[in-house]
């Protein structure tokens, strides 16, 4: 089972995968009342991330990011994990708060490019606390 | 690589200086392990972008630490928030995101942070020095302190911003580094004819073409005029940081980290990218969802927030006449500046002309202009990109000069002729 190159927010999720084929700003580009994309320069416009393991390679846009997708999370409208290639401390920020002040846990990975290949191809993941993936 | 922190770190999340304290140093903690930061270093300022609101969570984190009485330790300025206070009654949306709005600003007034509300805080009177570590968040404020002052600062989000403020730490790691503020790739300008490059309407372009392409490295321009003005820097760094995430750039010969193109790689290998006219257009075309010729109905400028100087070239260029009745032109702006161009007699000349000049918040975030009948312009790349998903307008992107004219007759016009063979 592969394991995941680094842990930066730890926790248990399993849902649905979502590869998002572009990065997405969570500002501006996602509705956290609705958990769904708006940006309509996105190819996956209209799309719902809530309760997916999601896939995205890169962070992208705003500082406000991080409130946005806290919000989402405290709503239930939120991923239900992140799996990304690079990290990105604005999307982080966003998990971090989340479970500091909720207590819901949204676990952030990053993979190797053969993992996140493969996760995305995917139709359902498991993440583990120490960071293995099932799928 | 572990994080090493020191005895007053330690203390602060052992909660010696209260919960609130300890939370910030444990989400600061978190997010240097995940920028694996092997220290917190000292930081000399904050900018807080937290204080714009965009839902609850926003709203309990500010509480959780201003209830328990957490103030900052080190000069910390506002972004922009919801709702013009100068203004209110531009304020459009409901009243229940008004009142939750107001308490976020009020909860990061009794942290001790100032009420500048601008997006804009390098053009404050005081502002970081080359150098200097700070934690600022709002992206192109980021961009402009790291690029434009040499001052040093992370990319950094919202709920850290204030974490930092009130710890006067941050983590050791990215842009407060050396390493990581080098150019990785350069980008060659020297194809674009000069005519247009003395144009103010190329820079935003510029920021917006190489935003695309750069991802997370430090891109380097070169074949700019030496000397490049703040307000040039400003729009390179804004619309950048709006189609990518721009956090550092060079230009060689006009930004302090690039005397040389040598300096700016500081022996980095790197590829380059030559950047034509016909790149700029495709940037411009990009940025604009409508035709000319159309009905004009709305102006916005000031994104980011309006300079002096900027607000000197308008008053020349709008030169004693009289906005379209039709045209709502809205101006974006900090208090300061705008208590500056007052003294000046520029903002009563602004108004007779028929300008509304909008403070604290921006028209981009915030439901703020009056419903706008006909096609919106702008002379901002960050506007032009953000605002036919945030307000729902379409957008003509033109230079300042476009959208004076354009206002005047209550018509989109553009003038093309500066782009006729690129």
């Amino acid at each position: 089972m592969p394991e995941a190159q680094r842990v930066l927010v730890a926790g248990e999720a399993s849902g649905l995968v979502l590869a998002l084929d572009e990065p997405l700003s969570f500002w501006g580009g996602f509705e956290s009342e609705t958990g769904t994309i708006i940006d309509q320069a996105h190819p996956q416009v209209g799309e719902s991330l809530a309760g997916r393991v999601v896939t995205m390679a890169v962070g992208r846009g705003s500082s406000s990011a991080s409130t946005v997708l806290a919000e989402a999370i405290r709503l239930g409208t939120g991923p239900a994990a992140l799996i990304m290639r690079e990290p990105d401390e604005i999307v982080n920020l966003g998990a971090i708060v989340a479970d500091e002040l909720y207590g819901i846990t949204v676990p952030i990975l990053i993979v190797d490019e053969p993992t996140f290949i493969a996760i995305a191809a995917a139709e359902r993941a498991t993440i583990s606390p120490s960071g293995t993936l099932t799928f | 690589m572990t994080l090493t922190l020191d005895s007053r770190d330690e203390a602060m999340l052992a909660g010696d200086h209260g919960d609130a304290v300890a939370l910030a140093m444990r989400v600061i903690t978190r997010v240097a392990a995940s920028m694996q930061a092997e220290s917190l270093l000292d930081i000399s300022g904050a900018h807080i972008d937290s204080c714009l609101y965009h839902g609850q969570a926003g709203l309990d984190f500010a509480l959780r630490l201003a209830d328990d009485g957490a103030t900052v330790v080190v000069p910390t300025t506002l972004n922009v928030s919801s709702l013009d206070l100068l203004h209110p009654e531009l304020y459009r949306g409901d009243d229940h995101t008004r009142s939750q709005a107001l308490a976020l600003m009020e909860a990061y007034e009794e942290m001790g942070c100032k009420a500048t509300w601008t997006c804009a805080p390098y053009q404050l009177e005081d502002r970081p020095a080359f150098g200097d570590h700070i934690a600022w968040a709002e992206s192109n404020a980021i961009v402009f302190a790291n690029a434009a002052l040499g001052a040093r600062t992370h990319r950094y989000g919202d709920f850290i911003d204030i974490c930092c403020a009130i710890t006067g730490r941050a983590p050791a790691a990215g842009l407060h580094l050396d390493d990581a503020r080098r150019a990785a790739v350069i980008f060659d300008l020297s194809a674009v004819p000069d005519r247009l490059l003395e144009l103010d309407v190329a820079y935003p372009l510029i920021g917006h073409h190489i935003g695309k392409l750069v991802g997370t490295r430090v891109p380097a321009l070169t074949g700019i005029p030496a000397e490049t003005s703040e307000d040039r820097l400003k729009a390179i760094g804004s619309a950048g940081a709006s189609s990518g995430s721009l956090a550092m750039f060079h230009v060689v010969g006009s930004t302090p980290e690039a005397p040389t193109l040598d300096a700016a790689l500081g022996g980095n290998t790197a590829t380059t990218h030559t950047v034509t006219a016909a790149d700029l257009r495709v940037a411009r075309d990009q940025l604009t969802t409508a035709a000319t010729g159309g009905r004009l109905g709305a102006v916005s400028l000031g994104t980011p927030h309006y300079s002096v100087a900027e607000f000197g070239r308008l008053v020349e260029l709008l030169d004693n006449r009289h906005i379209h009745d039709n045209v709502g032109f809205y101006v974006n702006s900090g208090r300061d500046v705008v208590h500056e161009i007052a003294l000046r007699g520029w903002e009563r000349r602004l108004t007779d002309a028929g300008v509304q000049i909008v403070t604290d918040t921006c028209t981009y975030i915030t439901p703020v202009m009056a419903e706008t009948y006909g096609v919106a312009m702008t002379d901002s790349g960050k506007w032009a990109y953000y605002a036919p998903g945030n307000l729902g307008l379409e957008v003509v992107f033109g230079s300042v000069e476009d959208c004076v004219e354009s206002a005047i007759a209550g018509e989109v016009r553009r003038d093309d002729t500066v782009w006729a063979d690129a």
